[in-house]
């Protein structure tokens, strides 16, 4: 089966200006807005559940599920996450820049089977470009009737605002996005109260991930149905893969998802630089727990397998590590990532990942003890009780296990890497870097 | 109103049922029913946040056991918890072991050490010892963030709940997370100190010594304290505090929580005060008027003298001020004193500035404080209760804030809780009776106000909003309020144990226990226990102040009285007791009235006598006693019964309670009040007034009091601030320091009327004096008025004139 290109086929055809609302008009664009206005919104909603598209943001909880449990409150708002933080993640960046006003009518069309009348955009401070896109694409989508009161002579109003984020993964977590977007500092919120119940200004509210609503469009030109005859049942759709590290071909890749990973990695991806050997690699971005080769490369690329093999497709990111790779230094290098962006406002997180991180830094310049090997699971068994998957937290979001993760994947496939920084009894360290 | 019984649901925990309230929250339901779940950030008076994960327990779910915060998790029928499975253990011990890597452990000097919630629970459920042998995280050791509060970021453990305090309950967001991840620290804005006046609370919040107050730093250990119970006599909530002494000295006052006054909170002024009964010009030895001053005395000599002067006047010839800073017993005593002993009708608590006592004492439609969180509308025409009644504040503002009650201030200028009200209507000091008619008639502009305040129950908080406001307003404010469907009023006043002197009959209109001086039968019976009693009505003090200038009044009582500083009229206070032919003050300091007395006599003032004290709301509470008083003080009710035995008559008190017997013999209101119930029965936290056994004679309902708008000039809004110049703020050193600088605030087409502008100095005159000030321009001032914070040391001289000149300054040559 070929597969269709839904996301990316506008930027691939026409790469200097897909972007553009003559170029997305030229090319059926806002069609799809036209019709879903003549249809009740209950069955515009009713495509998208019908899709099954399960969210592109990390979580891939079913879309038209969580449309499902928008409390009847007005007013009620549509958030569009493009906070895209997820270390090797760089897909939404691309939907943003490259063809922002499809991601504009599928907020429309969202907001039209919602019954929201105001959206927000939320794009991260590191995407000054793509969210001047955005913007554009926005204030075009004004002048031509696409948005604002009455559009296109349907009755229906809809204002959308666009808002940089601070430079706070954090963010990328729905409700500390909501805080953020609310002025106020940006860390998680407890749930229950989900935001579809009490979200935004304490309303109703809808957060999804700008992948998922800008593929609504396609769903009500063809039908939700059709989305969910591409590719295996439960991950149905193409997806968006933005494969990184020692790979041949890196970049963005439309993928329809059931292939092996060893497919992805080794034709999608062209395989490993220089032709050295893989060695591990990030199936889902940098909080998901590693593969290897001996026990992953035929495990199909679907969120449910990669799932029942103990990690995540999440954000799509994959990032794969040749034989060259110190694992200690990387696993280091994620964990100091998430203790830099822990929100602090919860113990476990805030003293833990910072903990773990400086645990790792010390064995790695040569200053670890054989019982800090133990210590440094325990630790992660703080944070993650019983070190499990999908993982238990005793933090309130999951970035605290999500610095547990490379830690874990270390040392379930590299302990004696780990090991050999220890200091044997004669005082030497077969194995130290010292990283600046 | 009748209490709504909530639905109980059954939940089990650790396998034992308990029948809790619906929607509880775990941790509350837990630990109500004997299961103690620890915890830091989780305070019962704020919402729950979840942060230190130190309440982690595990809940059944569909899904199998759960972690979970029970701060967070509301109950629902058949929930099962378990709160000491190995997992909620072992993640305990975790939490406790993230916090401790961090934190220096230096309890052997910190404050909090012996009574440290992280002592404690690290104790019950933490490791034995840390595995973390990184460097600690440092920080700046403690760095003042206000006067009285400091801070030491290396101890603290980011519970969030001094931040949630100053944002949630008090209204001032002045200190803050900063940073985040393991950087995160809570800090100040800069140039911005944490001036709140609820600082301290955060102090005694803080569960570990990150936030410590500077007058008891390094002063005690907690086990070393002496502690009792009592309520804080600074205004008249009563807000319920420990007092804790060490070697004799008061070092710490803590809030209690008591569901229908505080909440547990204090303002600075509660906590802090308690320096003045140790300052240095605290009054030890009786002093008598020679020709070169002042000279101590003996007391026999004292008392002799003060005996026999007093004897030397027609008792009508006698007035008496004051017995508000002091207990329902001392009141009693003193108003008993007066009127059997002097046989003088010429009584008075309130100096000139307060209401009209049958208001306060009578009023039929009385609220209480827990009244305004079942408002749906809450009027509130009086002074800024943020600076004069700062507990009451935090009620109000909780009402209005989160339970929905709709709230309209009316006062001449911004006030705390603007922010927070529905309507805010703004007035020249003066034209308060026209904006009144104005609402009642629901005229234009004033008909959405109209609206709010008829959309369900409402309580006016009534009384003056300036000193030099008339009194009789407030009333006239009560009478249109009492006039709707279910109304209650508030009639405020501010000082001590104003409410309880009332009622103890030191007002001239009244008799003890709630009774009018013109009632036959309340008459008839207090004289079978205290004799006759003299004739008429008498006077109050401004007539009492006035009749000593004159030569109709001869001689003047004053106990723990400052008219001087304390009525409106500072120039006729000062012409009386110097025209006066014998004064005697009993008090703690030589107050600027005392100086002028012929006699003064020392007393025991708070924690050094026990007794009783009626607040705003008529909640008659226990004030305990803990310290003897200094030098040679002593209970001012043992002096008057001195000085009664002297002049040949009796007061009948053989201990302090056996006054307090006898109150709940002869006033009618607190029949079957009894030590014995508020210290251990049905009465902790508080008796309301009139009480089951007993009456309330008078029924004063509030009347239009026909108040004419008036004013011509610039009009003076003259209003106290929270940290005055009042001679106990003046004697507590930490308080002392807080007077804010004096100014004179105009609105800003006045200031250009006047030509001047913010900074300029100018000369500021009333009828009693002139005093140099720097001018603010404050837009949320009524036009046509001149804001002037009162009795400050500088501000003192103007009085409460209604009217104020606005001249160019001595300095400027012209």
């Amino acid at each position: 089966m070929t597969a269709p290109l839904i996301l990316t086929q506008r930027m691939v055809d026409h790469r200097t200006d897909s972007h553009t609302i003559s170029r997305y008009e030229a090319s059926g664009g806002y069609d799809a807005l036209r019709r879903a206005l003549d249809m009740p919104p209950e069955d515009v909603a009713a495509a998208v559940k019908a899709s099954n598209i399960r969210g592109r943001g990390g979580a891939g909880f079913p879309t038209g599920v969580k449309w499902g449990f928008l409390a009847p409150a007005y007013p009620r708002y549509l958030v569009i996450n493009g906070d895209e933080s997820e270390p090797g993640t760089f897909k939404d960046r691309q939907l943003l820049e490259r063809d922002p006003h499809q991601l504009v009518e599928g907020v429309i069309i969202s907001s039209v089977a919602l019954g929201v009348h105001h959206a927000f955009i939320y794009i991260r401070g590191e995407y000054p470009r793509p969210a001047r896109r955005v913007q554009r694409a926005i204030d075009e989508a004004y002048q031509k009737g696409y948005l604002g009161k009455d559009i296109l002579g349907s009755g229906f109003d809809l204002d959308v605002t666009v808002h940089l984020g601070g430079g706070a993964y954090i963010c990328g977590e729905e409700t500390a996005l909501l805080n953020s977007l609310e002025g106020r500092r940006g860390e998680p919120r407890i749930k229950p109260p989900f935001p579809a119940v009490e979200g935004l200004y304490a309303k109703p509210t809808i957060v999804n991930n700008v992948e998922t609503i800008s593929n609504v469009p396609w769903m009500i030109l063809n039908g939700g149905e059709a989305y969910a005859h591409i590719g295996p049942e439960k991950s149905s759709g193409t997806r968006l893969f933005s494969l990184s590290g020692h790979l041949k071909k890196p970049g963005n890749y439309e993928i329809v998802m059931g292939m092996s990973w060893r497919e992805l990695i080794y034709e999608v991806g062209g395989g490993i630089k220089d032709d050295r050997k893989l060695k591990c690699w990030i199936p889902g971005g940098a909080s998901a727990p590693w593969f290897v080769p001996d026990l992953h490369l035929d495990v199909p690329v679907t969120i449910d397998d990669t799932g029942q093999h103990g990690s995540m497709l999440g954000s799509g990111a994959v990032v794969a590590m040749d034989e060259s790779t110190n694992v200690v230094a990387a696993a280091h290098r994620i964990v100091r990532f998430f203790a830099h962006e822990s929100c602090g406002q919860c113990t476990p997180c805030r003293e833990g990942t910072t903990w773990l991180e400086r645990m790792l830094w010390r064995i790695m310049n040569g200053h670890g003890r054989p019982m800090d090997l133990d210590m440094l699971l325990d630790v992660c068994d703080n944070i993650s009780p019983g070190l499990r998957w999908p993982p238990a937290q005793t933090t309130i979001c999951p970035l605290g296990p999500s610095a547990v993760s490379p830690i874990r994947s270390i040392m379930t496939h590299f302990r004696d890497e780990i090991e050999a920084m220890i200091p044997t009894a004669e005082g030497v360290a077969s194995e130290v870097v010292r990283v600046g | 109103m009748l209490a709504e019984q909530p639905d109980q649901v059954t939940i089990h925990i650790d396998g034992e049922p308990r029948q809790v309230p619906a929607r509880e929250l775990l941790i509350k339901a837990a630990e109500d029913t004997g299961t103690y779940i620890p915890r830091f950030c989780w305070h019962p008076r704020m919402k729950p946040v979840g942060m230190c994960r130190m309440c982690l327990v595990e809940v059944e779910t569909p899904r199998g056991k759960m972690l979970t915060t029970s701060c967070t998790m509301p109950v629902n029928e058949g929930m099962v918890v378990d709160t000491q499975s190995d997992v909620v253990t072992k993640a305990q011990e975790g939490i406790l072991e993230f916090l401790l890597i961090n934190h220096p452990l230096d309890c052997p000097v910190c404050d909090r050490g012996g009574e440290c919630p992280l002592q404690d629970q690290t104790m019950a459920y933490g490791p034995g010892e840390s595995r973390f042998v990184e460097e600690k995280r440092h920080f700046e050791k403690p760095i003042e963030i206000s006067d009285v509060v400091l801070l030491d970021r290396e101890r603290c453990i980011l519970c969030a709940r001094c931040t949630r305090f100053s944002d949630e309950v008090s209204g001032d967001p002045l200190i803050e997370f900063i940073e985040r991840g393991g950087n995160t620290q809570v800090l100040t804005f800069p140039d911005e100190p944490f001036a709140s006046y609820f600082s301290g609370n955060t102090v005694q919040i803080c569960p570990v010594g990150a936030l410590t107050a500077k007058p008891y730093r390094f002063r005690a250990r907690p086990w070393d304290l002496e502690a009792v119970e009592s309520v804080s006599l600074v205004d008249t909530v009563h807000s319920k505090v420990s007092v804790q002494s060490s070697q004799n000295e008061i070092v710490r006052i803590n809030g209690v929580d008591n569901d229908p006054t505080n909440h547990g909170w204090l303002s600075d002024k509660d906590r802090f005060i308690y320096e003045y009964l140790h300052g240095k010009e605290r009054l030890s030895v009786p002093l008598i008027r020679k020709d070169y001053g002042l000279a101590e005395a003996s007391w026999g000599d004292a008392l002799d003298l003060v005996a026999e002067r007093l004897g030397s006047f027609r008792g009508d010839a006698v007035a008496g001020l004051g017995g508000a800073q002091g207990t329902n017993e001392e009141a009693y005593a003193f108003s008993k004193f007066l009127r059997t002993c002097i046989v003088t009708p010429h009584v008075d608590a309130q100096m000139g500035d307060g209401l009209d006592p049958q208001l306060l004492a009578g009023v039929t439609n009385r609220a209480t404080i827990d009244d305004v969180d079942r408002a749906a509308a809450i009027l509130l025409w009086a002074g800024d209760l943020k600076e004069e009644l700062p507990v009451l504040y935090l009620r109000v503002r909780r009402a209005a804030r989160e339970l929905g009650a709709k709230l309209v201030v009316v006062h001449p200028r911004r006030t705390g809780l603007d922010d927070v009200a529905r309507h805010k209507i703004t007035y020249r000091p003066g034209e308060g009776p026209d904006v009144l008619r104005k609402l009642a008639a629901g005229a234009d502009g004033y008909a959405d106000v109209l609206d709010t305040l008829s959309s369900g129950p409402v309580v006016a908080i009534v009384g003056r909003t300036g000193l030099s406001e008339d009194g009789r307003l407030a009333e006239s404010v009560a009478a249109f309020v009492s006039g709707m469907d279910e109304a209650r009023v508030l009639p405020i006043v501010r000082r001590a144990n104003t409410y309880g002197a009332l009622d103890m009959g030191l007002a001239p209109t009244l008799l003890p226990g709630r009774v009018a001086i013109d009632d036959a039968a309340g008459r008839e019976a207090l004289e079978a226990v205290w004799g006759p009693l003299p004739d008429g009505t008498g006077r109050g003090a401004t007539e009492i102040l006035q009749g000593l200038v004159d030569g109709e009044l001869g001689a003047l009582v004053l106990y723990g009285a400052d008219p001087v500083r304390d009525h409106p009229d500072p120039t006729l206070a000062r012409q009386a007791l110097k025209s006066a032919e014998f004064v005697v003050s009993l008090d703690l300091f030589l107050s600027d009235s005392a100086a002028m007395a012929d006699v003064v006599l020392p007393v025991e003032g708070f924690a050094e006598t026990e007794g009783t004290a009626t607040n705003l709301e008529g909640r008659v509470q226990k004030v305990n006693q803990l310290l003897p008083g200094p030098g040679q003080t002593r209970q001012a009710w043992t002096v008057l019964d001195e000085l009664a035995r002297r002049m040949g008559a009796q007061l009948g008190a053989q201990t302090v309670e056996s006054l307090a017997k006898e109150i709940a013999t002869v006033a009618p209101a607190y029949g079957g009040v009894t030590w014995d119930r508020l210290d251990w029965g049905d009465g902790r936290s508080g008796m309301r007034l009139p009480t089951e056994a007993g009456s309330q004679p008078l029924q004063y309902a509030p009347l239009d009091t026909g108040l004419l708008a008036g004013g011509e000039r610039l009009a003076l809004h003259y209003a106290r601030v929270l940290f005055d110049d009042g001679v106990r703020n003046r004697m507590a050193p930490s308080l002392a320091r807080l007077q804010p600088e004096p100014f004179v605030a105009l609105h800003p087409r006045d200031a250009g009327a006047f030509a001047v502008s913010a900074g300029d100095v100018v000369r500021v005159v009333t009828e009693h004096g002139a005093v140099e000030l720097p001018v603010r321009i404050d837009p949320t001032l009524a036009e046509g008025a001149a804001y002037v914070p009162a009795n400050l040391a500088a501000t003192a001289v103007l009085g409460a004139a209604p009217s104020v000149t606005i001249e160019p300054s001595a300095g400027d040559g012209g």
